[in-house]
């Protein structure tokens, strides 16, 4: 049976997503270096590249549309001395395979609120939202976000809401979803990453500072993705307990 | 038409908190007890520490009817409808919402059991407020305190006393009326901050205590301690430390061979027969119709299921519904105002990464009665909780204090200094029952099937607003006292809207022309209905709801056990 884990998968990704990203080809094995390498250390980040760079494949926005959103995301957490911002975290990739999932409901809201993006920064600033200074972006973007933004069905605050929202969730939540790619996000807040035990004795560590960061997925823990559960296998230090429900199962 | 089933003595609707508690002395005690329940069973590996999956998309693993049916609100009958959610509060699932609550599982203060008396008393009648249908409990915290027992040792709660047979124990709640015995594990533990917040309270002259929460603090009934790794808040856990129906009563009811749980049944009304009896429950599995016959129907669903099951189930005898010839189905709805919290930013990080929201410190000093309320201009207050609870991308959304735009490079670095320093409180408040709010049925929007969905109409009064803004001054005074720099208070009062903490519609008392069970949870209209969940409680407390419920539905089962013959009749 060939088995290929997540994690090999994540890591994979993680290794794709960092072509043409030279900044990033340090934190391709990102998961085994020390976090702390990772941030703080400005000469190491670059800024974002304007070379056509590879990214994931699209699975819902068109590419005009997923090169605009990712223009945004990166003014919304941008790169900058304190390190990788959503554009490395691969936030609008995120956010294109939610759309086709639990994002689905806003599918419509961003064709919609993107195609209202681009008008308002033609007619506004003259030139299309991607081709500005990042300074001129910011400015639309604090109309979109005040709702000075004309053109936008329900109000360019509402929009900007949502895409603030779901750039949140695609730099800080898990990789398995696409975002947050080489933990950059958890990075930057300082997460001392998954874990599905903490002693007390971590606890401490944490407290002195000591805790080793931990860069894993959810699903880099094998009982969230076995096939079948066995006895006690569940997690590290916990007691075994019976193996399924059925055993439990009053025979009625 | 339906497919007839085989008759059973009781069925159960819903397997949750309630439930799932009721249904083990009904087995042990040798009745034959059918569990309908929503959703399906979910285990250990379903509980990944995902904060997307359980924060953020409402636990799609799982089959939600529930969202199917968000009850809609507004805050009075003439204002406008708010805009609707779409994630239920509650979860559908064997062990319902227990899977994934915080698992607080408090007692309520003897004083919540009197209000009324009690107030009248100390301060006089002119201090129950205004539109206030708040009244007594028709018994004291004395008779369920052997339940309380029960349930903390059958599921398992870990805590500290801080009254046993009247002897005040500092480390716990010196408010909490007189236990029996202890707890049956230890407190979870402390964190540095934690013991901060401790010690801060102390040098106010306040009784800071570690909270009661249904999380093993060490192995229980041969499951695991808690592993604190962060996830438990909406997270169900992966070692089975938090003590959810489906791990603990469920089992052990099923071991009796007198469960059978019967999932992903979707109950659509209470049948009633020619004589004003409930002869048993309709429900749907795949759109196929089943008709489960029972001597005793025990509705356990959320407060607003159950009122809306009552309210869709008419009949000859109850043309408005199922035990509502009283007009009291959906009245005495409250939910608790547990928002408007504070905030507190901290100069050092509070390495609160890994713990779980019932992992905390408490304050009870301004609960309840339990200070002097003659000077003020309100009765009741709110319970001060400071918990350990922290995850990443909730963090990222943290409030920025007035300090920095809400994204943008001044941002980016506001959060990665502060991602771990700020605190944001949890108040629970004693919130009451008015005239004016209550639960109905929404004339407009329906669930899939066609039926009409439960509509809130409720806000909190002028006593909740009251007792909001003087905690949040108490909130404050503690979080500047450990060394918080910038304080933000939510704002007060509102919408009470869709809530986890949701009471009444169904109260509990003596008169059945004002409420709708009688003191052990049975229908004053219809003999052999009993109703669970917080839907019979009549005041809130400011503690979290759960093990009171549970308390109640043990009770409950309790006199069914008791007085089977009675209850389930001749027929």
């Amino acid at each position: 049976m060939t088995f290929i884990s997540r994690r090999d998968l994540l890591m994979r990704a993680a290794a794709i997503g960092a072509v043409g990203r030279p900044f990033q080809g340090r934190h391709a094995d990102g998961d085994r270096a020390d976090p702390r390498d990772d941030l703080g250390d400005s000469e190491g980040v670059a800024l974002p590249s304007r070379e056509p760079q590879a990214r994931e494949p699209l699975e819902h926005l068109t590419a005009e549309e997923a090169d605009l959103l990712d223009a945004v995301v990166a003014r919304l957490i941008p790169a900058d001395a304190n390190g990788p911002g959503a554009r490395e975290a691969h936030a609008a990739h995120y956010i294109d395979r939610a759309l086709g999932g639990a994002l689905a409901a806003s599918r419509p809201a961003y064709a919609s609120g993107l195609a209202a993006l681009d008008r308002y920064s033609r007619s506004s600033r003259g030139k299309k939202f991607t081709e500005l200074a990042p300074i001129d972006q910011d400015s639309v973007l604090i109309d979109v976000e005040t709702g000075a933004a004309t053109g936008f069905a329900g109000g360019s605050a509402a929009f900007f809401a949502l895409v603030l929202n779901h750039t949140h969730q695609g730099t800080f939540g898990d990789p398995y979803y696409g975002g947050n790619a080489n933990f950059v996000g958890w990075d930057l807040i300082g997460y001392p990453g998954i874990r599905t035990m903490v002693t007390a004795a971590d606890q401490q560590k944490l407290e002195r500072n000591e805790l080793k960061t931990n860069h894993k997925s959810a699903y880099d823990y094998e009982s969230f993705v076995k096939s079948s559960a066995r006895a006690g296998d569940a997690h590290e230090g916990g007691s075994p307990r019976r193996s399924s429900r059925a055993g439990a199962k009053a025979g009625a | 038409m339906a497919t007839r089933l085989k008759d059973t003595d009781v069925v159960v609707i819903g397997l949750g908190a309630a439930g799932g508690v009721a249904a083990l002395p009904l087995a042990q005690a040798g009745l034959d007890v059918i569990g309908l329940e929503a959703g399906a069973w979910l285990t250990r590996r379903d509980f990944a520490p995902d904060e997307l999956r359980n924060n953020f998309r409402g636990w799609p693993q799982g089959v939600q009817k529930a969202n199917q049916e968000i009850p809609t609100s507004r805050a009075t009958a003439s204002s406008p409808t708010l805009p609707r959610g779409t994630i239920h509060p509650m979860q559908n699932a064997v062990g319902g919402t227990t899977l994934h609550y915080w698992a607080q599982s408090w007692r309520l203060n003897p004083w919540d059991f009197k209000v009324v008396s009690d107030t009248t008393k100390r301060y006089g009648a002119s201090r129950i407020p205004k539109g206030s249908t708040v009244a007594d409990w028709p018994f004291a915290l004395e008779e369920l305190e052997p339940y309380y027992d029960k349930v903390e040792y059958e599921v398992g709660v870990s805590g500290q006393a801080g009254n046993v047979g009247g002897t005040i124990d500092p480390r716990g709640n010196r408010f909490e009326g007189p236990r029996k015995r202890g707890y049956p594990m230890p407190p979870l533990r402390s964190t540095e901050f934690l013991e901060k917040m401790t010690a801060a309270a102390r040098s106010l002259g306040w009784h800071p205590f570690p909270g009661p929460a249904a999380v093993n603090s060490r192995t229980y009934q041969n499951r695991s301690g808690c592993m604190y790794h962060g996830f438990c808040n909406r997270g169900g856990c992966h070692v089975d430390a938090k003590n959810s129906t489906a791990v603990t009563t469920i089992p052990r009811a099923q071991a009796t061979g007198r469960l059978k749980v019967v999932t992903r049944a979707h109950v659509t009304t209470i049948e009633v027969g020619g004589d004003g009896r409930v002869a048993g429950v309709n429900y749907l599995t795949d759109g196929v119709e089943y008709f489960q016959p029972a001597r005793v129907v025990l509705l356990a669903s959320f407060t607003y299921e159950n009122t809306r099951l009552l309210l869709l189930s008419k009949s000859k005898a109850f043309p408005n519904g199922l035990s509502n010839n009283h007009g009291q189905v959906g009245r005495h709805y409250f939910s608790h105002h547990q928002g408007a919290p504070v905030s507190a930013l901290f100069p050092f990080d509070l390495k609160s990464w890994y713990g779980l929201p019932a992992q905390g410190v408490a304050v009870d000093n301004w609960a309840d009665d339990n200070f002097d309320h003659s000077g003020l201009d309100f009765i009741g207050g709110g319970n001060l909780w400071a918990m350990s609870d922290r995850r990443p991308i909730a963090a990222a959304g943290m409030n920025t204090f007035g300090r920095v735009p809400a994204w943008g490079s001044q941002w980016k670095a506001f959060v990665k200094e502060n991602a771990d320093r700020s605190h944001s409180s949890y108040i629970q408040k004693t919130t009451l029952p008015y005239e004016d709010n209550y639960l109905d049925l929404d004339p407009e929007v329906k669930d899939p099937l066609g039926f009409p969905v439960c509509r809130v109409t409720g806000e909190f009064k002028e006593n909740e607003r009251k007792i909001a803004a003087f905690t949040q001054d108490k909130m404050e005074q503690w979080y500047r006292a450990a060394g918080a720099v910038a304080i933000v208070r939510a704002p007060v009062g509102g919408a009470m809207g869709v809530s986890t903490h949701a009471y009444g519609g169904t109260r509990m008392g003596d008169n059945a022309e004002t409420n709708v069970v009688d003191r052990y949870g049975f229908s004053h209209e219809a003999p052999n209905l009993g109703i669970l969940g917080a839907s019979v409680m009549g005041t809130s407390g400011a503690h979290n709801p759960t093990l009171t419920v549970q308390a109640l539905a043990w009770r409950t089962a309790d006199h069914l056990i008791r007085n089977w013959k009675t209850i389930r009749g001749t027929a």
